[in-house]
C-alpha cells in the first residue's frame, strides 16, 4: 500500500504543476466591487467557444436576456438585461470575470443568475426536470466555460 | 434601457415578419360579436404601491393570429373541451348514483363561480381553489374518484365552469379567515427559487411587455385560465403553468392541489380582480 500511495501523491503532484485545479466556487476571490482578477483555470480561454456558450439555449442562453449583435447569426435576443455590445469598454477584465460568475457581488439583487456557484439557493432543482437534484448542484458553466465566455467579452469593444 | 428595448423589438420584428407588435397592445376582446372583456383595469388596491400602471390579460402579449382566435367561439380551440365537459357533467358517476346535474341542474348555475375562486370555505375550514371543490363535490356528493388535478377533466370542466362567468369581474376576498393564505402566496410569489434565483415577481412584474428569449413575458395573470396553448394544442390548468414555471427556475417544483400552489393561485387571482373572467382562452 505504501508504495501505491506514494506513487499516487507523486502522479498528482505533478499533474497539478503541469495543469492547476479550477478555483472552486467557494473559493473564488471576490473584491469589494464583484471584480475577479484571477483567471478561474490559469488557461486561456477561448473566445469562439464563449460565443458559442452565450448563444446555445442549453448551455449558457445569455441572449435569453442580453441582446449582442457579434451573435446575430443566433435569432431570438431577449431585452432584460443591457445590451452586451461594447461592455469591454466598460468593463474591466476582472470586473467581466466577476459579473459572469456571480453578478450578485457586482449588482445586489440582479435577476442575472450566478453562473459559478453551487450552494444557497431556495428549493434547487435537478436541473430543469422540476425534482430535487440527486447530489451536489454543478454550477451552471464550468470554469473554463467562464474563462472562454470572458475571452469572448473582452473583445466587444466599440471605442 | 429604453433604447436598448427599442432595437430589440425592431430586431425582432425584422426576423418575424408577420409579428404586428411587440409591447402590449391597445387591441380590445370582444368575444362573438357581443361579450366585451375588460382586459386591462386599474391596480386592485393591495398593489397600488407597486410600479406598475395597470393589470392587464396576457391577452394583451399575444400576436395578432392568436389574438383573434379567442374572438370568436368557431376559431377557440378550447371550445371543443367545453362540449365534452357538458357531458361529464351529465354523467352518472360513483356510489351515490349522481352527476353534477342532479344537484346544480345545468352549467348556468355556475354563474359567478369562477369569478369569486379560490374561496375560503367555511365547512371544511380552509381556502378551496375551484379544482378542489369539483374534487370535493365529486368524491363527498357523488362517491366518485376525484379528476386528476391537472388533468384534462378537470381542465375540461373548469373550462365549463369558467365560461359561466365569461366577462364577469375577477374578485376574490383576500380579507377575513383567507388572509393568511394570501400572505402565504404572498411570499411565495416574491421568494427567488432554484438555481437561477428567479421569482415571479422577476419575471411577470419587473419585466412584462420585456422578450426573454423568444417568448413575450406577460403578466401571468391567471384570469384566462383554464387556457388552450397552441404550444402543447390542449387545455391548460393554472398549478400546471405555475409548475412549469417554477420548473424553469432550475427549482423543485411545488405539488399541483399543494397547499403552496393553492395559497399562490389565491395571491396571483388577486392581482387580477377587475380583469374579467376569460376562460377559456388561447395563448402561444
Ligand atoms: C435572466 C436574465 C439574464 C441572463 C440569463 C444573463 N444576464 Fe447578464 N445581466 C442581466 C441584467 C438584468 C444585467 C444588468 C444588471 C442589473 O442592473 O441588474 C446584466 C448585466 C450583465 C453584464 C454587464 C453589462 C453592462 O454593460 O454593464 C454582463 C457582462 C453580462 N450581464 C453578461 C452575461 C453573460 C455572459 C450571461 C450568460 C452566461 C448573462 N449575462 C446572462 C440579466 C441576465
Ligand atoms: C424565467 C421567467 C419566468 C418566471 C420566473 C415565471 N414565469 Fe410565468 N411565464 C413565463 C413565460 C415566458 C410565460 C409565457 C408568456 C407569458 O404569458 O408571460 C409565462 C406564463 C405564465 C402564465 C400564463 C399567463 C397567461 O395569460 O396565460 C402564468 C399564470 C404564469 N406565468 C405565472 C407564473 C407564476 C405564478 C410564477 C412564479 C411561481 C411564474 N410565472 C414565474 C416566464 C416566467
Amino acid at each position: 500500500m505504501k508504495l501505491s500511495t506514494t506513487l499516487l501523491a507523486a502522479t498528482v503532484l505533478a499533474a497539478s504543476s503541469a495543469m492547476a485545479e479550477p478555483v472552486a466556487p467557494a473559493d473564488v476571490q471576490f473584491d469589494e466591487y464583484g471584480a475577479v482578477a484571477e483567471s478561474l483555470t490559469g488557461q486561456p480561454g477561448d473566445p469562439e467557444n464563449g460565443a458559442m456558450v452565450m448563444k446555445t439555449k442549453s448551455i449558457g442562453n445569455c441572449i435569453s436576456c442580453h441582446e449582442i449583435t457579434a451573435l446575430n447569426d443566433a435569432p431570438f435576443h431577449g431585452e432584460i438585461g443591457p445590451t452586451l455590445d461594447g461592455v469591454a469598454d466598460r468593463w474591466s477584465e476582472a470586473e467581466i470575470r466577476g459579473i459572469v460568475s456571480n453578478a450578485k457581488n457586482t449588482y445586489p439583487g440582479t435577476m442575472m443568475p450566478a453562473y459559478y456557484k453551487v450552494d444557497g439557493f431556495v428549493r434547487p432543482g435537478n436541473a430543469y426536470t422540476g425534482k430535487a437534484p440527486e447530489g451536489p448542484l454543478d454550477p451552471l458553466l464550468s470554469a473554463q466555460q467562464i474563462e472562454d465566455v470572458v475571452a469572448f467579452l473582452v473583445t466587444l469593444k466599440e471605442q | 434601457m429604453k433604447f436598448n428595448a427599442m432595437t430589440a423589438v425592431a430586431a425582432v420584428m425584422l426576423a418575424v415578419p408577420g409579428v404586428a407588435s411587440a409591447g402590449p397592445d391597445d387591441d380590445k376582446l370582444i368575444i362573438n360579436g357581443e361579450t366585451e372583456i375588460v382586459t386591462k383595469a386599474p391596480l386592485p388596491a393591495h398593489m397600488e404601491d407597486l410600479n406598475m400602471d395597470m393589470i392587464m390579460s396576457g391577452w394583451h402579449f399575444r400576436s395578432d393570429e392568436t389574438q383573434v382566435l379567442e374572438m370568436d367561439d368557431f376559431d377557440n380551440p378550447g371550445m371543443v373541451f367545453v362540449e365534452i365537459a357538458q357531458e361529464q357533467w351529465d354523467t352518472v358517476e360513483g356510489s351515490e348514483g349522481k352527476s353534477c346535474a342532479s344537484c346544480h341542474e345545468g352549467p348556468e348555475s355556475m354563474t359567478g363561480v369562477r369569478a369569486v375562486y379560490p374561496k375560503w370555505n367555511e365547512d371544511a375550514g380552509e381556502v378551496r381553489t375551484l379544482a378542489m371543490q369539483i374534487n370535493a363535490c365529486r368524491e363527498e356528493n357523488m362517491g366518485a374518484e376525484p379528476y386528476e388535478y391537472t388533468g384534462g377533466q378537470m381542465a375540461n370542466m373548469e373550462a365549463l365552469i369558467a365560461l359561466q362567468s365569461r366577462g364577469m369581474p375577477v374578485n376574490v376576498a383576500i380579507d377575513g379567515p383567507a388572509k393568511e393564505t394570501w400572505e402565504k402566496g404572498k411570499e411565495i410569489y416574491y421568494t427567488r427559487y432554484g438555481q437561477l434565483e428567479l421569482s415571479c415577481a422577476n419575471c411577470h412584474e419587473d419585466n412584462y411587455g420585456n422578450m426573454i428569449r423568444a417568448d413575450h413575458l406577460s403578466q401571468g395573470q391567471v384570469n384566462g385560465f383554464p387556457t388552450y396553448r397552441l404550444k402543447n394544442t390542449k387545455l391548460n390548468t393554472v398549478h400546471g403553468r405555475f409548475k412549469g414555471c417554477v420548473r424553469d427556475t432550475r427549482a423543485e417544483t411545488f405539488t399541483p392541489g399543494g397547499e403552496e400552489f393553492v395559497a399562490l393561485e389565491l395571491y396571483v387571482a388577486s392581482r387580477g380582480n377587475g380583469l374579467s373572467v376569460e376562460g377559456p382562452s388561447v395563448r402561444n
